[in-house]
C-alpha cells in the first residue's frame, strides 16, 4: 500500500530535523507517524520507515516492538490507560482496570468488537498526586473510581468526548500520533487545555495563602566573585 | 516498631509553613505563564540575557559555584558536568531527559506544562556554557500536554529570536529538538536515551567512556534532567548563594517534594532542600482519616523504603543516604498501616520486570523470577527459603547490571525486608490470608 504525499513531506520534514548522516534518529517519530495513518505499526509502515531511513525491516521492527505505544494490533479511536502500578493500585486503580475490562469484554492491550476503545493497563502515568488515573489518548481523567471510569467509556462509545480533567481536548489516536510524530497542535483549544489541578498547584497556592515566597534577591548582581567581575 | 501519627492541623504552623519556598514553581499559579508574553512579563528570558554576558568558561564556574545538584536522582554537581564536555571545538550536544515515568514521580510533568519556558530558557544557557550547538530534549512519549507546550515554546522562542542563529545579538546559534519517546521506562537511563535517540531500542551502553565525551552520535554529551535545567535560569538571576542559602549542606536549593499516597491533600510541594517528611505531611494537611503513617519512598520506587521512623529525617541528598536510602526525585509516595509492603514490592517488580530491556541477565532473568516468587508468597504458597531466594537474587543483582534499573529493582526488595519481614512471614506462614488465588496466578 502507498502513503499519501502528505505523509512522505511529513516524513520528509522529520527527517529534516536532525543532523546530516544521522537520519536513523527519526525513526521514532517516523514510527509514530505511519501510526498516526494507520492506526498501528503494519508492514507497510514498517517498510515505508526502512525505505525512508535505509534501513532493513527487521531493524524497524526490532525498534517497533521494544516501545509500548507502538501498536501490533489495530487500535480504536481511543485508547484507555488505567495506571495499576503501586500507589494507583492501593488507590483502587485495579479495581478500575477490573471494571473496565468487564464493560467492555475486552482484556489488556485488545480492542472492543466495534473498534472503539482499547484498553491497557500501563505503567506509572506520572500523575501519582492524582491517583488512581486514567488516561485516554494520553490526556488526563484524574482522581478516578470505579463508577466515572464506566461512564467515561461509555460516553466514549456513545460518541462523545468528555473533556479531561488536564491535557487538550481529546482528538483521536491517530490524530495524536501525529504530535507525537513531533508535528505541532493545531488546535488553539488544544494547547490552551487545562494543565493544573489542585494537587499541581497545592504548595505554590499553600505558600501564597500564607505569604511566604523565597528570600527576594537582585536580578542583576553579579555572578561571578567581586575579584573576577572586575578582571572582567 | 513503633507508629508515629503526624499531626495533621488543616493550617500548618508558621515554622513548617515557612519551609515552603516557591521558586520552580513560582509561574504555576499565573495561568498563562506558558505563552511567551506572559513568561516575559515574569522574568523570563532575563537570565539569558543576563547569562550572555559571561563566557562559557565563567558560567560553568558559576555554576560550580552555585552547588547546584542534579534533578533527576542521582544528585550529580550540574558545573561538573558541563565542565566535562572538553572545549575542543567539536559538535557538542546538550540532552535533556524529560522521560519521567519512575513510579510516584509527577514533577516534572506538570513543570513542562505550566511553565514550559523555563525549560527552554535553561536549555540555551545550558547549551551555551557547554558550546551545544543542538539541543534535543527527549520527552515521555505519554507525557503529550508537556510536549505540545514545549513545541510551542520552541516555535515562539524562535520568533522572538532566543532561538535560532545569533541568539540576542551574541553570535550564539542553538537549535532545539523536542523529541518524543514511545513508552519505555528504561529511556529514562542516559545512555539508554541515548541510543533510543539515535532511533534504536532503549538499551544502556557500558561505560566508559562516558557520555560526555562519547555521547550523542558518539559525539561529547551533556545530559541533564529536565528539573535540573529549569532551575538554571532562577539560579542565574538570583546567584550562587541565593541559591546555597535556599537549601541545606550539600544540597543547595529547593526540591519539588512530590507527596501522594494517604495524605490529605497530595501534590506538588515546593520546599527547602532538606525538609522532612514529618514536615510534608503537616503541609498536605496530614493523613488521610484513619490512616497512620508506616512506609515511604524518598525518591521513588527505585530507593530503598524508610519508614515511620524516618519520618524527622531531613530529605536532602546526605541525610536520606545516612538513613540508608536515596533522595532520588523526591518523589514520596506514603503508605499507611492499612497498605502492605509486600503487596506494594510486588507490584513495583512486575514494573520492573516488564521495563527490563532484557539486555543483562541478572536484571531480566532476576526480576522475572522475583514476581513469581512474590505471586507465590501473596497466594500463601511460600516457603520459609522464599525470603532466602529474594535476597539471593537481590545480591545477584545489585551493581551487576550496566545500569541502575536492576539496582532500582532490588532496592524496595531489600529494604521491605529489612524493615517488615514479618509481613512477608505472615504470609508465609498463614496467619495472614492470600491475596490472589494460587490457580489463579499459576503459583508453583
Amino acid at each position: 500500500m502507498s502513503y499519501p504525499e502528505k505523509i512522505h513531506e511529513q516524513a520528509a520534514e522529520i527527517i529534516a530535523r536532525y543532523p546530516e548522516g544521522h537520519s536513523r534518529s527519526a525513526l521514532l517519530p517516523l514510527l509514530h507517524l505511519v501510526q498516526s495513518h494507520d492506526g498501528y505499526i503494519t508492514e507497510a509502515g514498517t517498510a515505508f520507515c526502512a525505505e525512508a531511513l535505509g534501513l532493513t525491516k527487521a531493524q524497524v521492527q526490532a525498534v517497533s516492538t521494544f516501545y509500548t505505544m507502538y501498536k501490533r494490533e489495530p487500535t480504536g479511536d481511543w485508547l484507555v490507560s488505567v495506571c495499576t502500578n503501586t500507589l494507583c493500585h492501593v488507590k483502587g486503580g485495579q479495581r478500575i482496570y477490573d471494571a473496565l475490562s468487564e464493560e467492555l469484554g475486552v482484556d489488556h492491550d485488545q480492542t472492543t468488537p466495534d473498534g472503539t476503545v482499547t484498553l491497557e493497563h500501563a505503567e506509572c502515568l506520572a500523575a501519582c498526586d492524582y491517583a488512581p488515573v486514567v488516561t485516554v489518548n494520553y490526556e488526563y481523567f484524574d482522581d478516578m473510581d470505579e463508577a466515572g471510569a464506566l461512564d467515561l467509556v461509555r460516553e466514549l462509545r456513545e460518541g462523545k468526548r468528555p473533556n479531561p480533567s488536564r491535557g487538550a481536548p481529546l482528538c483521536t489516536l491517530r490524530e495524536t500520533s501525529v504530535q507525537l510524530a513531533g508535528f505541532e497542535e493545531e488546535r488553539s483549544a488544544g494547547l490552551e487545555g487545562n494543565a493544573s489541578g489542585e494537587p499541581t498547584l497545592a504548595g505554590a497556592r499553600l505558600a501564597a495563602e500564607a505569604g511566604v515566597t523565597a528570600p527576594a534577591f537582585d536580578p542583576d548582581a553579579p555572578l561571578l566573585a567581586k575579584d573576577k567581575e572586575e578582571a572582567k | 516498631m513503633s507508629r508515629v501519627t503526624v499531626p495533621g492541623p488543616r493550617r500548618p504552623r508558621e515554622a513548617v509553613l515557612a519551609k515552603l519556598k516557591p521558586v520552580i514553581t513560582k509561574r504555576w499559579l499565573s495561568p498563562g505563564a506558558w505563552k511567551l508574553d506572559v513568561y516575559e512579563q515574569l522574568e523570563g528570558y532575563q537570565a539569558l540575557r543576563k547569562a550572555l554576558g559571561y563566557s562559557p568558561a565563567e558560567l560553568i564556574e558559576f555554576m560550580k559555584e552555585s552547588g547546584h545538584r542534579g534533578r533527576g536522582g542521582a544528585g550529580f554537581p550540574v558545573g561538573m558536568k558541563w565542565q566535562f564536555v572538553p572545549d575542543d571545538g567539536k559538535e557538542h550536544y546538550l540532552v535533556v531527559n524529560a522521560d519521567e515515568g519512575e513510579p510516584g514521580t509527577c514533577k516534572d510533568l506538570p513543570l513542562m506544562m505550566n511553565d514550559p519556558h523555563s525549560v527552554i530558557e535553561g536549555v540555551i544557557i545550558a547549551s551555551y556554557a557547554i558550546k551545544a550547538s543542538r539541543a534535543f530534549v527527549y520527552i515521555r512519549g505519554e507525557a503529550v500536554h508537556a510536549a505540545r507546550r514545549l513545541r510551542h515554546a520552541v516555535e515562539e522562542a524562535k520568533a522572538a529570536g532566543y532561538l535560532g542563529e545569533n541568539i540576542l545579538g551574541s553570535g550564539f546559534d542553538l537549535d532545539v529538538v523536542i523529541h518524543s519517546g514511545a513508552g519505555a521506562y528504561i529511556c529514562g537511563e542516559e545512555t539508554a536515551l541515548l541510543d533510543s535517540l539515535e532511533g534504536m531500542r532503549g538499551q544502556p551502553r557500558l561505560r566508559p567512556p562516558f557520555p560526555a565525551t562519547h555521547g550523542l552520535y558518539q559525539k561529547p554529551t551533556c545530559i541533564n534532567n529536565v528539573g535540573t535545567i529549569a532551575a538554571v535560569p532562577h539560579i542565574v538571576l538570583g546567584g550562587a548563594e541565593w541559591w546555597k542559602d535556599l537549601g541545606s549542606e550539600n544540597s543547595a536549593g529547593t526540591m519539588i517534594y512530590s507527596l501522594s499516597g494517604r495524605v490529605k491533600h497530595p501534590g506538588q510541594y515546593e520546599c527547602s532542600m532538606g525538609t522532612t517528611l514529618a514536615e510534608l505531611i503537616e503541609l498536605a494537611g496530614g493523613m488521610e482519616d484513619g490512616h497512620e503513617l508506616r512506609f515511604f519512598t524518598p525518591g521513588g520506587s527505585s530507593t530503598p523504603l524508610l519508614t515511620a521512623e524516618h519520618a524527622d529525617v531531613p530529605l536532602d541528598f546526605d541525610n536520606v543516604a545516612k538513613a540508608g536510602s536515596i533522595l532520588g526525585t523526591t518523589a514520596i509516595m506514603i503508605f499507611s498501616d492499612q497498605d502492605c509492603p509486600v503487596l506494594a514490592c510486588w507490584r513495583w517488580m512486575k514494573f520492573y520486570q516488564h521495563e527490563s530491556c532484557g539486555k543483562c541477565t541478572p536484571c531480566r532473568e532476576g526480576c522475572y523470577w522475583m514476581v513469581h516468587v512474590y505471586e507465590r508468597i501473596l497466594s500463601g504458597e511460600g516457603k520459609m527459603d522464599d525470603l532466602k531466594i529474594l535476597r539471593d537474587a537481590c545480591r545477584n543483582l545489585l551493581g551487576r547490571a550496566f545500569c541502575g534499573l536492576g539496582d532500582g529493582a532490588a532496592s524496595s526488595v531489600t529494604s521491605s525486608i529489612k524493615y517488615f519481614e514479618q509481613d512477608y512471614l505472615d504470609y508465609i506462614e498463614g496467619t495472614k490470608p492470600p491475596r490472589f488465588a494460587a490457580a489463579a496466578i499459576g503459583a508453583h
